[in-house]
């Protein structure tokens, strides 16, 4: 599913690398607290692995064969920061070893294949596993959901990206269902062998694997006979990290795409606009309330070009979305501060 | 690195192409190729003068030309792809042998088929003449994140390995008169995945354990560090400014 180059366009293809790279660099972050400074090492041995285990054919029937994408694996095995980051590193070693995968759409080739499928996969795997009981057999299923789910992701992600800056008019409802219809096919052959593999490594090592971490029971010691709970070793206070780094890419992040990319999204009509004014379900709608406002239909009045109007309109909702946003949370933290919050009864006396 | 862990598609040599630094070559394909995806479609013949340039770095590279166009095969599942296009695009059809064609869904063909090509050529003839820890040097050069650049040592280093073990497995599992042909046969082969990533994960720890022995803090030396002169650059991007002399002209004409 490598994406060559010359399949999405340069403007989209530099935004994408921009995001991708925004992703990777938190990405470097969290591995770092996943696995301390044993980071390259082991997120290298990884990425050999996920290399490795993407040349292993699996048989389907009649001379046909598939094999792992392994980015919902890699995220159940090592945890997301670290599964995104070694997904990223083989497919750049694979565009730029290979040749497997063009190098202007590596950018493309991250946030599809490496970003979205592991991010999707961790996500619904987590909520599964907080959902269903507690034991293999929950962590089995839920990433036998997780990797299901995660390559259809990749699929409508990378038809979103097709849509947004594809070189050819191809009907986006065809392109659609071709993606996610062969997608889920190969969905359901990733989600067998993921879930095997993870059941394989639980029942020999169980403390590898990072999504399993919950099944960890107390040690239990016999003291004169009687079985006791050994003590919890004191877990390691976090270290007070600032999320400025985060705020400001995803700030920036926000308005690249607000501001920059919406020249080439709202040329079209969006698939709900389109259908509503092919089946003429908008000549009953009436105008909205706010249609005069000086933001009305995502364009700045009296800013006569549409490209900068549209732009600009995405830049200043960008702005009163975070000043509100910012505003709600302020609110909050304050009113927690004022009662008794869970963070005060915890602190130490000390 | 060692013989052993030299990479297929590389050919070593002592050219003029192979003798550049690895961060301008680095630098000048990915040039190349950002300026070869935003030349308009319609320009058919900058494409051609594109792999004219092309021709001359294989030739100045001395990489025969049928080795290139072999390694072009990898290519085959888009140029199915793009095959399809045709059929299913939308807008005003053609009549090209008896068969109804879009004309945008030919244009779209035309395009990823020459833009994909010329990006896997390009990045075809940069691993031939690059070796593997050369364009590590580069990316490191070319302000990757360190910690990138490592992760990305380790698996090229232990890669071969990783992969070996797995075709000693495979020959385990043949030897014992296993043979996998269809998807019962699964779970077996699931084993051994998880058995891989076991040995792969418990070989990082030794290695992480050995590095630390020998004083790894965090950050691997640079011993070897990469500079480029002047008349190197600009030996390098020869080719992308050509390229982007092509594509100016592309969009006047």
């Amino acid at each position: 599913m490598h994406v060559p180059d010359g399949f999405i366009d340069a403007p989209t293809s530099a935004v994408t690398a921009v995001v991708a790279a925004g992703a990777v660099a938190v990405s470097l972050r969290g591995a770092r607290r996943e696995l301390d400074e044993r980071t390259a090492p082991l997120a290298g041995l990884v990425a050999a692995f996920i290399f490795a285990v993407q040349m292993l054919n699996f048989p389907v029937a009649a001379g046909t064969s598939g094999h792992l994408l392994g980015g919902a694996l890699a995220a159940i095995l090592v945890g997301p920061y670290t599964g995104v980051l070694c997904v990223s590193v083989v497919l750049l070693m694979q565009g730029v070893l290979f040749a497997d995968g063009g190098l202007s759409a590596l950018g493309v080739n991250i946030l599809d294949m490496a970003v979205v499928t592991t991010v999707t996969g961790y996500a619904v795997f987590r909520g599964l596993v907080l959902l269903l009981p507690r034991g293999r057999r929950s962590v089995t299923a839920a990433s036998f959901v997780a990797a299901l789910v995660s390559v259809p992701a990749a699929a409508v992600a990378f038809t979103l990206l097709y849509w947004i800056g594809g070189t050819t008019d191809i009907a986006i409802g065809r392109v659609a269902t071709a993606m996610v219809g062969v997608h889920v096919l190969i969905g359901l052959g990733e989600a067998v062998i993921t879930a095997l593999t993870v059941a394989a490594v639980i029942a020999v090592r169980p403390d590898l694997v990072h999504g399993a971490r919950g099944l960890r029971r107390p040690l239990r010691l016999r003291v004169g006979g009687e079985p006791v709970d050994a003590p919890e070793p004191e877990p390691a206070a976090p270290a007070a990290r600032s999320h400025r780094a985060v705020w400001i890419t995803g700030l920036v992040t926000s308005l690249v795409l607000a501001g920059f990319v919406s020249f080439y999204a709202s040329a079209h009509p969006d698939g709900l606009e389109k259908i509503a004014s092919d089946e003429g379900i908008d000549e009953k709608a009436r105008e909205h309330a706010a249609s005069d406002s000086p933001l009305a239909d995502y364009g700045v009045k009296d800013v006569t070009d549409a490209r900068v109007s549209g732009g600009l309109a995405g830049v200043i909702g960008v702005g009163a979305t975070v000043v509100a946003g910012s505003t709600v949370f302020w609110v909050l933290h304050r009113r927690r501060r004022g009662g008794t919050s869970p963070a005060d009864t915890t602190a130490p006396d000390a | 690195m060692g013989a052993g862990h030299a990479h297929r598609l590389h050919r070593p040599g002592t050219s003029r192409v192979h003798t550049l630094p690895p961060h301008t070559k680095l630098a000048a394909v990915l040039a190349f190729v950002v300026v070869v995806v935003s030349t308009p479609r319609e320009a058919m013949w900058a494409f051609g003068l594109y792999a004219v340039l092309l021709a001359a770095v294989a030739g100045v590279a001395r990489v025969p030309p049928g080795f290139l166009l072999r390694r072009l095969l990898i290519e085959v599942p888009f140029v199915a792809f793009a095959v399809l296009m045709p059929f299913v695009a939308q807008g005003p059809r053609t009549e090209v042998l008896g068969l109804s064609l879009s004309v945008s869904g030919l244009w779209g063909a035309w395009n990823v088929l020459a833009k994909g090509t010329l990006g896997v050529a390009a990045s075809v003839l940069l691993a031939a003449t690059t070796p593997l820890r050369d364009l590590l040097l580069g990316l490191q050069r070319l302000r990757l994140p360190s910690l990138l650049v490592q992760i990305a040592t380790f698996m090229i280093r232990y890669g071969d390995l990783i992969t070996d073990e797995m075709r000693r497995m495979r020959i385990a599992r043949a030897s014992r008169g296993f043979e996998a042909r269809g998807v019962r046969h699964w779970g077996v082969l699931a084993a051994s995945a998880g058995a891989l990533f076991i040995r792969s994960y418990e070989r990082g720890e030794r290695v992480h354990l050995a590095m630390v022995s020998r004083g790894y803090t965090g950050s691997l030396p640079v011993i070897d560090e990469v500079t480029a002169s002047r008349a190197q650059w600009s030996r390098a991007l020869a080719l992308p400014v050509a390229a982007l002399a092509v594509c100016l002209l592309g969009w006047t004409l």
